[in-house]
């Protein structure tokens, strides 16, 4: 067991892929002798180089495109996507070339890229650094979608999503890139299949669904809650596509109640999707609506005002007030 | 013509002279700029400093066989439209005009080079092998790629216009590793007594008015930076659907190479020797690692954009007609018969070879199975997916309640069933 930070958890898997796998590659803006905006990628050029360390030109659509023609070429590219506001201009690629190359070529191509992807709000940034934008990504079949909360998940998804055959975008709660934690470097664990949820805190009254940065503030609600007598359950999704719903619905039948809380907008959401198919598997277990908890409809506000936009431990308590009253 | 063509002319920064210019190579459909041309519409070959030589190589057999080639596209160019109106393709593309542009260009090619096609590539599906009846299941409406390009090296058309580009140069990327990792390892190889593989180059594909697209200029900045073994082909056919290519581009697009820094040559896109020539000049300087190049093949797509095109709608049949004029299978047809290289039963038997074909095509397209959609479910993702499983599930238990009409597709179900279930089992 070492103690590290998510973003040096991340930076130790990916030089374990590097080591591991010699088709893997990385390519991103800034990502070699800077280390990348985040310093995720710290020293990696000088340990492998910059044909494994790839700065790529200022261009988040060739960034992508270039890595679906390697991947075709049998390599396995992991691109970092500078900030989330940042991946709209390689949208186009992700969504109608990467997502469907599998199917369209009847199951003869593979393109097994991974995309990084720093997401979230919370620092304190400026326009387009701070969005979550998991659930437009959700919605294309052919994409899978994880985000870790801990420095352990963060070390072994990573590489998950590098050995994992279809595309894999990796969320990274940025806000959390500095949560310490332990991290066991010798085996996954609990942490071997990276779209199965975690329970991390049982309960029997409510349950509370998140994933990346919302994982520490649904603990501390879930802590306050228990202050007032209240036994919350707190799942981590770490999957957004596919969804583990086997394990949100056996949480709701024990519990009966269900609030879902992400940071991105609940119109349209993660959250939405989940209540639907929880009221479809669990409907007769529900004590209560399954009450959302996220952004408003509105583009991610400045930063002086984000504190009243994104979910906080308040917000998710009067959630489950909420669904605690019926 | 002098060597100037290879790098394409500055900029010379007048609007008025470019507007002009790009007017009067519409109206006329003559390039005002140096273009690479060996064989003129009279039939008469000319010479080129630099690219002759690449064209007296090409013994009679190569000739006869570019005639060959072109004249079989258009046979079956012709079959597919046939086809489309007798509904038995949703929509066909038509390449007529485009034949030397692109079996020029894919007879350049070499088998372990990889091509990137835009959509309307028959000319060059054909050199590469590709089944061209396998080629119209996606016009059919009974696959988005209808043949493995692993076989082939030859990729699946793409729709979204340009998208293709930097997968090219991603492609190209890889082959640099590749290489390079082969040269790290060649002494061993040759001890091992392995045969060394030899350089391969990428060539994609596309048109005048996906230049305009962003990833146009994407690739062709990636490509520079890593100086990737890239051939960019555009096929500059002068419309995109109803715009010219006067609104695409205020200069001859092949001068764009000079701004990304490699070099761009126009070429007549109608002549097959001159097409095959710097072609083959390209991908060979790509192979040998001296980076990307732009091709501009000078045509014109004579027919409509697709069978739901209507082009007398924004453009002149005197344009068309003097662009037939300059038609590349009859120029070389002169060539060839001038020079004694082919008769009469030459062109009979390639005529006959071209019903064969269009016979074949017909009947394989009549006879091409419509899939089951449990091969969609299989083919989403490589590996086991919960939710693709549980819709699969319900699809079967809701299939099942219209027993009659499933009994029927049970063998190909079972398959398909088979497949998933052993994915999920992994």
């Amino acid at each position: 067991m070492t103690t590290m930070t998510i973003a040096k958890a991340i930076n130790e898997g990916l030089r374990a892929t590097l080591n591991n796998n010699p088709r893997s590659l990385l390519m991103g803006e800034d990502i070699g002798a800077l280390g990348g905006v985040y310093r995720v990628t710290d020293g990696l050029i000088a340990e492998f180089g910059a044909d494994r360390v790839v700065d790529t030109p200022l261009a988040e659509s060739g960034i992508i495109g270039t890595a679906i023609g390697l991947s075709l070429r049998g390599y396995q590219p992991v691109c970092e996507i500078q900030f989330d506001g940042f991946v709209f201009p390689g949208f186009n690629q992700i969504t109608t070339q990467l997502a469907k190359m599998h199917s369209r070529s009847n199951g003869n191509l593979t393109v097994p890229v991974v995309i990084r992807i720093p997401y979230g709000g919370g620092i304190g940034s400026i326009e387009h650094h701070s969005e979550s934008p998991e659930a437009l990504f959700a919605h294309t079949a052919g994409l899978r979608i994880i985000t870790p909360s801990n420095p352990h998940d963060a070390y072994w998804m990573i590489q998950q999503a590098v050995d994992c055959q279809d595309p894999v975008i990796v969320f990274e709660p940025k806000r959390r890139y500095w949560l310490k934690g332990e991290v066991d470097t010798e085996t996954p664990g609990a942490s071997a299949d990276p779209f199965k949820a975690h329970v991390l805190r049982e309960g029997t009254d409510a349950t509370v669904v998140v994933y990346g940065p919302l994982v520490p503030v649904a603990l501390a609600a879930a802590e306050a809650a228990a202050e007032d007598g209240h036994s919350v359950e707190v799942i981590d999704l770490r999957s957004i596509s596919p969804i583990d719903f086997d394990t949100v619905t056996a949480s709701v039948r024990k519990t009966g109640r269900l609030v879902v809380a992400h940071e991105a907008p609940t119109f349209g959401g993660i959250g939405g999707e989940i209540a639907a198919r929880i009221s479809e598997r669990a409907f007769h277990s529900l004590e209560a609506p399954v009450i959302r908890v996220g952004g408003f409809h509105m583009p991610y506000p400045v930063a002086k005002v984000e504190e009243d936009y994104l979910p906080d431990i308040d917000r998710i308590l009067e959630a489950l007030d909420r669904a605690l009253a019926y | 013509m002098g060597a100037t063509h290879l790098p394409s002319t500055e900029f010379d920064g007048t609007g008025m002279d470019d507007q002009l210019e790009a007017e009067a190579e519409a109206q006329l459909g003559a390039p005002a700029e140096p273009m690479v041309q060996l064989l003129d519409p009279d039939g008469t070959l000319g010479s080129d400093p630099v690219f002759s030589k690449y064209a007296e190589k090409l013994d009679p057999d190569t000739l006869r066989g570019f005639y060959a080639d072109m004249a079989k596209i258009r046979r079956f160019d012709v079959e597919a439209t046939a086809l489309q109106r007798q509904g038995q393709l949703a929509l066909w593309v038509p390449l007529t005009g485009q034949e030397a542009a692109q079996i020029g260009s894919g007879r350049a090619s070499q088998p372990q080079d990889y091509i990137f096609p835009t959509y309307r590539e028959h000319g060059v599906a054909l050199t590469r092998n590709v089944d061209l009846a396998e080629l119209l299941r996606q016009f059919r409406g009974v696959s988005n790629g209808g043949w493995n390009p692993k076989d082939t090296n030859f990729h699946l058309y793409t729709l979204v216009l340009a998208a293709q580009t930097p997968h090219a140069v991603g492609y190209a990327m890889g082959i640099q590793r590749d290489q390079k990792l082969a040269a790290a390892n060649a002494v061993a190889s040759v001890e091992a007594g392995q045969a060394v593989e030899p350089n391969a180059a990428v060539m994609v594909y596309f048109g005048d008015g996906a230049s305009s697209e962003g990833d146009v200029h994407e690739s062709m900045v990636f490509a520079a930076s890593y100086q990737a073994p890239v051939v960019f082909f555009c096929q500059n056919n002068h419309w995109a659907i109803s715009v010219p290519s006067s609104v695409q581009t205020r200069i001859p697009l092949a001068n764009r190479a000079k701004g990304y820094g490699f070099p761009g040559i126009r070429v007549d896109g109608n002549d097959v020797i001159a097409v095959h020539a710097v072609t083959e000049w390209a991908l060979e300087r790509a192979r040998e690692g001296h980076g990307p190049v732009l091709i501009e093949a000078f045509t014109y797509r004579v027919g409509a954009h697709t069978t739901a095109d209507d082009p007398t709608k924004y453009r002149e049949s005197a344009e068309e007609s003097l662009w037939r004029a300059k038609d590349p299978l009859a120029r070389l047809e002169k060539y060839l018969r001038a020079q004694g290289l082919a008769d009469d039963s030459f062109f009979e038997q390639v005529k006959a070879d071209g019903d064969e074909l269009a016979a074949y095509v017909r009947k394989t397209t009549h006879d091409l199975e419509t899939p089951d959609i449990r091969t969609a479910f299989a083919n989403t993702y490589v590996e086991a997916h919960p939710l693709v499983a549980e819709e699969l599930a319900w699809f079967e238990e809701y299939s099942a309640g219209f027993a009659d009409e499933a009994s029927a597709d049970e063998a190909s179900a079972g398959e398909a069933h088979r497949v998933q279930t052993d994915r999920a089992a992994r």
